[in-house]
């Protein structure tokens, strides 16, 4: 029966279907929902990982196991992976292994608009790119195939509109596979003596997927209605160019990313007049298309930056797209803000407060970025904070160390956090480091990780102990603090910035999103108390506003926490007691 | 038929991935090729979202560009203001008259534009403006504008009031059907 399924969910229906039985991933936007959907298959075991690395470790373990296995992650997630990637490119895969990797053109939620379409060449591993949701599903079967065929992991390669569109599949039935481990050193150990003999293999193997692409119906030919050009295209840029001209020229639609067929690329460019290539981000195919000696329009007309779309691409190729109506008003942007009753809200104004320096991690906590409490620094990648804050510690020979703070989620801090903390413990540098433990991985929707004693799965799991850790890293200073409590969060980060020796907040309370947390009334506002002073907007709370010269509490948004009423100096606004 | 185009745009967190599944269903039981594109991660956070829904004999691109939407709607005043470009000359505006002050409003570092229903009226624009907020806390809960909005939509569509019920109950939790009913209805009313 038909229906319509995100493309994530129709990558895990692929994996369902093609016998997959164990999938390792890390949340990340826009990867997120293929491992949440793979999880609602009896079938398949599936985890979160504390970081990509591991996920993608793990899964060659599966399918070094025999059993066709899948890792999931963003674009930057790849980068965390890329250790692992480049040596199990070497040694191929027992039974089938995908690895998921979803781009983010446009930067709807990431920090940067890398390609990981150069990863698949750089680390030679076949990518298959599908272009809506019923190839998301048929491509991640062809890619266990291809997969076992070649004896190699394989990409595929998702981006934000191919992973968050919903289009129509018909779901099938799934094949069981599964192979035996046999102990195969020169394969599988990769010291000196075995890679180098595991080389000429990989290379060997790249020219025999190159043929392989040649006459695979992956890659496809449309015939068009005038030779006057032809479109060399893939994954969402292919809708792009099907909406903005219909049949009107022949297209060369790649589902393989890499490696790219060149005879079938050469006799397509032969057969039209102008040869035209339509991606985004890099000019990945067009430099492909020019080490053939081939000469197309491509970067010259499209941009490299930014996501594509059906007027962009009749308007670079000389067709004019009617705009609508644009309001000659103003209209005010409404960037995306911490929400109300945000347990990061209350240490992000003591922050502001105190003035401090503050280098910045990945996750919600990022908003604390936004006016007014502007309170970060740097945001740069995940578990970078720590590390930031010992360089910049360490360059200024301590003088910063009373005034400098680094702030890291729980899951980001068992991501790639950890170890940047070991590095402070070990080095001596003498940080303040904060974890927002808010008990969840939130920016992403909710994911449990390693500090909230739940699995994917939603059964209990063991629960890593945060101020046990620490303190086993070597931090001797471990606190926790309620970040709704303004006075202890004041005070614990006035004394942990004094002392002579590295130490660790732990701002402790749960995302107030989670079902389990339970909200206590709105505020009031006593308008005869107002003075209309503005202090408990300094928090940039989206309850609160001011009407009529007077603070108002939006009743739908107020979850009680109380933190603006420790702000307000005439009691002017009350809530539920504790 | 050429395809039709629907924006459903609003603040993050109001509830318009409801408002997509709902027609995402409808328009896949009447025979439609159909696609909708959401949007997750950071900018849900209260920030400005945007959901496309295309139904046609075959949908190509998964998003609307500008000067594509039959129809906007919006679940915020100032969202549908914000959108504008993207409706076709003869496309239509639904929007709740609800105002919710974005960051740089509450901050003070910018001011929610007056009379915007007039302000879109007097550029030309075709604008079904009421007050959906009033309607879902009239059907029982402040959550239910996304099928108040839906129900006052379904004035401009030809499928008929059991068509819109079937997809509804197949895609709310039992729990909250009557509620969603009845929001539905008097959207549709209003």
């Amino acid at each position: 029966m038909k229906r319509l399924m995100l493309g994530n969910e129709a990558v895990a229906r692929g994996l369902y279907e093609a016998g997959c039985s164990f999938v390792s991933s890390y949340p990340g936007t826009p990867s997120t929902e293929i491992t949440e959907a793979a999880a609602a298959y009896q079938e398949i075991y599936a985890e979160w990982a504390p970081n990509e690395k591991v996920a993608m470790e793990s899964a060659f373990g599966a399918a070094l196991a025999g059993k066709r296995s899948f890792c999931g992650m963003k674009h930057v997630g790849l980068n965390v992976a890329a250790d692992p990637l480049f040596t199990i490119a070497y040694t191929g895969i027992n039974a089938g292994m995908i690895i998921g990797v979803a781009d983010d053109a446009g930067m709807h939620s990431s920090q940067n608009e890398q390609d990981s379409r150069h990863y698949a060449r750089a680390a030679k591993v076949p990518m298959l790119e599908p272009a809506d949701s019923a190839e998301a599903l048929a491509f991640a079967k062809a890619a266990y195939e291809i997969s076992e065929q070649f004896d190699t992991p394989v990409f595929l390669k998702m981006c934000t509109r191919v992973s968050h569109s919903q289009s129509v599949v018909e779901p099938g039935e799934r094949t069981e596979h599964a192979k035996a481990y046999e102990k195969t050193p020169q394969k599988y150990i990769m010291m000196p003596g075995n890679a180098k003999k595991r080389h000429p293999i990989v290379e060997a193997r790249t020219a025999a997927l190159t043929e392989y692409a040649e006459t695979s119906p992956l890659n496809r030919v449309e015939d068009g209605e005038c030779d006057e050009i032809g479109i060399i295209t893939a994954s969402t840029c292919y809708q792009y160019v099907k909406e903005a001209f219909g049949s009107k020229y022949p297209v060369l639609k790649l589902g393989m990313a890499w490696p790219m067929p060149e005879k079938k690329i050469r006799d397509f460019a032969a057969s039209v007049r102008k040869l035209v290539v339509v991606e985004e981000l890099e000019g990945f195919i067009e430099n492909h298309c020019r080490q053939l000696g081939l000469d197309p329009v491509g970067k010259d007309v499209f941009p490299l930056i930014d996501e594509l779309s059906q007027n962009t691409v009749a308007e670079k190729l000389g067709k004019k797209a009617e705009g609508g109506i644009k309001l000659a008003e103003a209209i005010p942007n409404r960037p995306p803000v911490m929400c109300a009753g945000c347990p990061h809200r209350g240490l992000f104004y003591t922050l502001a407060k105190n003035k401090v320096t503050v280098m910045g991690d990945i996750g919600c906590y990022t908003l604390g970025a936004v006016p007014p409490l502007a309170a970060i620094d740097t945001t740069i990648c995940m578990g970078a904070s720590i590390p930031n804050l010992h360089g910049f510690n360490k360059a200024n020979g301590g003088e910063t160390s009373a005034k400098t703070v680094a702030v890291i989620g729980d899951s980001t801090f068992m991501h790639s956090g950890m170890t940047g903390l070991v590095n402070t413990a070990y080095n001596e540098s003498n940080s303040t480091v904060i974890i927002l433990d808010n008990s969840i991985t939130g920016m992403t929707g909710h994911q449990q990780n390693p500090t909230t004693g739940m699995n994917l799965k939603g059964d209990p799991a063991t629960k890593i102990d945060l101020e046990a850790l620490c303190r086993a890293i070597g931090i001797r200073r471990v606190r926790v603090v309620d970040p709704y409590d303004l006075a202890a969060c004041d005070a614990a980060l006035k004394e942990e910035l004094q002392a002579d020796e590295p130490s660790v907040i732990i701002s402790r309370r749960p995302c107030a999103l989670l079902k389990y947390v339970k909200h206590k009334k709105p505020l009031t506002v006593d308008a005869d108390k107002c003075r209309s002073c503005k202090a408990c907007m300094k928090i940039g709370c989206p309850a609160i506003s001011m009407k009529d010269g007077k603070a108002r509490i939006d009743n739908t948004l107020c979850t009680g926490c109380g933190v603006c009423m420790q702000l307000c100096k005439f009691g002017a606004l009350t809530g539920e007691e504790a | 038929m050429q395809t039709r185009n629907i924006m459903i745009v609003g603040v993050g967190g109001q509830g318009s991935l409801l408002a997509s599944k709902l027609l995402g269903r409808l328009l896949l039981d009447k025979g439609f090729d159909v696609k909708v594109s959401e949007v997750h991660g950071m900018s849900q956070r209260g920030g400005s979202v945007v959901t496309y829904v295309r139904y046609g004999e075959k949908v190509y691109s998964p998003i609307i560009d500008k000067g594509e939407a039959d129809f906007i709607v919006s679940f915020e005043l100032l969202e549908a203001a914000r959108w504008t470009e993207y409706l076709k000359t003869d496309g239509r505006i639904v929007t709740n008259t609800q105002q919710i002050a974005p960051m740089p409003v509450i901050t003070g570092a910018a001011e929610y534009p007056e009379n915007l229903v007039e302000k879109m009226a007097a550029a030309g624009l075709q604008v079904d403006a009421f007050d959906a907020l009033s309607l879902a806390e009239e059907a029982g809960s402040a959550k239910a504008v996304n099928l108040v909005l839906m129900g006052r939509l379904s004035n401009y569509f030809d499928f008929t009031e059991a068509e819109w019920q079937e997809a509804i109950e197949k895609s709310v939790p039992a729990k909250f059907l009557e509620l969603n009913r009845k929001a539905f209805a008097l959207g549709r009313g209003a």
